[in-house]
């Protein structure tokens, strides 16, 4: 068993770092909003983590704590311009928002532009990283059965009706925006101080997509769902080794196969046989 | 100088357009957005690198390429949007599931061409250049702004005045109307896919020549610019997405020529972004494309 954990320490990490991110973005989707800015977010609590880290001296909890308040203030400001989009258009709005934000990591002096930022610490130990999630997932589990959780839930089955029983749908929208922005941000952190260095590359449209289906896998908005989404899609790349370069197609086919012929994801599957 | 770089971005728009004007079609027709699209741009221009590797003459390696292109538009519809059709799924599920299209085409493509970067044997390529008054431009260049208007206007006399076109405008329009009416909605469909997918097919086979270079990261790198383009022109409208690929062709070779090269991409995700917040329906609108 230890010798397990050890040998694979570095996938089990991923699998932590990558159900964070997929639970950050299920917070969005609960309200029925389809942003997808969880890269980005993650992105800028990674940078600025990690400087804070190297130039600063902070430590990991210092460190993960500010870069997550970092991209909750980036997530209040986005939210104001982009709360009257909906839909296809608010993705687009934050795929935007999303490149917006990859350009200026390549070309602020500070982040060591596309060469990437190095010399982090390595001290985000698996440890840290599963007691993150426990304490996120609890509080997501928590939360979903509070009454604010109830609202949320409102809010994305059906705006209007929620609107008439009271429901201050826009301040809805924005507490989920800020809310997935500290988690996606304390996985960047994490995901920083356990690599020994970044590159903008690494919090692109290609991160959000990856983000998007493990998400999707799962079941949209269920935590159980993301964190298993998370755990399929980390793992798998790995278990199909054998295929070379044809790795990906697994991926893919997986993807659709679950969107074809299990439209509410793993988690729907499970719920249907209990 | 000027002039010079207003060339320059004339040539990048046409190609630009080509590929928007696919992404554009199947979101007016069908109010989904196409991630695949991109995968399939770029499976083109390997398709036609392999048949002129294989002594095919350019012009049919384009030909066959094309409708290789067009026909994986209407595997991808069957396969990927069809059945989440019949099942009303709404937005989000036709995105991803065009995303595990893209995961599957790019996975095969890396299984056949590998992760390096390709060039067109040099015998197939014109690199004679042309004067004219100042400004140079190369032969080839001018080939292919040919061919790019040439497609947009065949493209648009088809959805203006051929039953195909009307067909495809009434679908956008209203698909309930339309099948009440007797168009054959799944048929028309089909062949939006068809068009937009050899459209975006010839994109990838043309920017592939301009640089000399077929990558498997050339999908990606247009991908998100073509969301840009159609949103700047209005999502669903055909001559806002020729307007507005000119419009960025031009920013983007002005703006690394006077402004800077590093936050060239920034403008054009800054300008998608403001349009989205102050204009949602862009320059003309989706109405553009029932009317067209």
């Amino acid at each position: 068993m230890i010798e397990f954990l050890s040998q694979h320490s570095k996938l089990i990490d991923q699998v932590g770092i990558n159900a964070l991110l997929a639970l950050s973005l299920s917070i969005s989707l609960r309200a029925g909003s389809l942003a997808l800015a969880q890269a980005a977010f993650m992105g800028i609590a990674a940078y600025v983590s990690s400087v804070g880290a190297v130039r600063l001296g902070w430590n990991l909890m210092a460190a993960a704590l500010l870069g997550a308040l970092a991209a909750a203030l980036v997530a209040a400001v986005l939210a104001l311009p982009i709360g009257k989009l909906r839909g296809v258009f608010l993705a687009i709005a934050t795929i935007g928002f999303g490149e917006i934000a990859r350009i200026v990591e390549i070309n602020w002096p500070i982040t060591g532009g596309a060469e990437g930022f190095s010399g982090i610490p390595n001290d985000a130990s698996t440890i840290w990283i599963y007691a993150t999630l426990t304490v996120v997932g609890v509080a997501l589990y928590l939360f979903g059965r509070s009454k604010l959780g109830l609202a949320v839930s409102a809010t994305r089955e059906d705006e209007n009706a929620a609107r008439g029983v009271g429901i201050d749908v826009a301040a809805v929208r924005m507490g989920t925006l800020i809310a997935g922005a500290i988690v996606a941000g304390l996985a960047g952190a994490l995901y920083a101080h356990s690599n020994f260095f970044i590159t903008p590359g690494d919090f692109g449209f290609g991160r959000m997509e990856q983000i998007l289906v493990m998400c999707v896998i799962g079941g949209v908005t269920s935590s159980a769902g993301a964190i298993l989404g998370a755990l399929l899609m980390t793992v798998l790349p790995e278990l199909v080794r054998f295929l070379h370069d044809y790795r990906e197609v697994s991926s893919g086919a997986i993807l659709l196969g679950i969107i074809l012929f299990a439209p509410s994801g793993i988690a729907g599957l499970w719920q249907r046989r209990t | 100088m000027l002039i010079q770089q207003l060339a320059n971005g004339l040539f990048l728009g046409a190609v630009y357009a080509l590929f928007a004007i696919g992404y554009t079609l199947i979101f007016g027709v069908l109010d989904i957005l196409n991630l695949a699209h991109a995968a399939i741009f770029m499976l083109a221009a390997f398709v036609a690198l392999s048949l002129v590797g294989a002594g095919l003459p350019l012009v049919l390696a384009f030909a066959l390429a094309l409708v290789f292109a067009g026909f994986l538009g209407v595997l991808l519809d069957r396969v990927a949007f069809a059945p989440l059709r019949r099942r009303n799924a709404g937005t989000l599920v036709p995105l991803i599931s065009s995303i595990g299209a893209a995961i599957i085409m790019q996975g095969v493509a890396r299984g056949i061409w590998g992760p390096d970067e390709h060039r067109f044997p040099s015998s197939a390529l014109s690199t004679s250049e042309i004067h004219l008054g100042g400004v140079t431009v190369g032969a080839l260049d001018l080939l292919i702004l040919a061919i790019a208007l040439a497609m947009m206007g065949v493209l648009s006399y088809v959805l203006r005045s051929t039953p195909l076109g009307r067909a495809i405008r009434a679908v956008a329009a209203d698909r309930v109307a339309a099948a009440i009416l007797g168009v054959d909605i799944e048929r028309t469909i089909a062949l939006t896919f068809f068009i937009a997918s050899a459209l975006g097919g010839a994109a990838g086979i043309l920017i592939g020549l301009q640089y000399n270079s077929v990558s498997l990261e050339m999908g990606s790198r247009i991908e998100l610019k073509g969301l840009a383009i159609i949103i700047l022109g209005g999502m669903g409208s055909v001559t806002g997405a020729v307007i507005g690929a000119f419009i960025l062709g031009a920013v983007e070779t002005l703006s690394i020529a006077y402004i800077s090269s590093s936050y060239r991409d920034a403008i054009a995700f800054g300008v998608m972004f403001l349009i989205l917040v102050l204009r949602p329906t862009g320059l003309l609108g989706k109405r553009a494309l029932r009317a067209a």
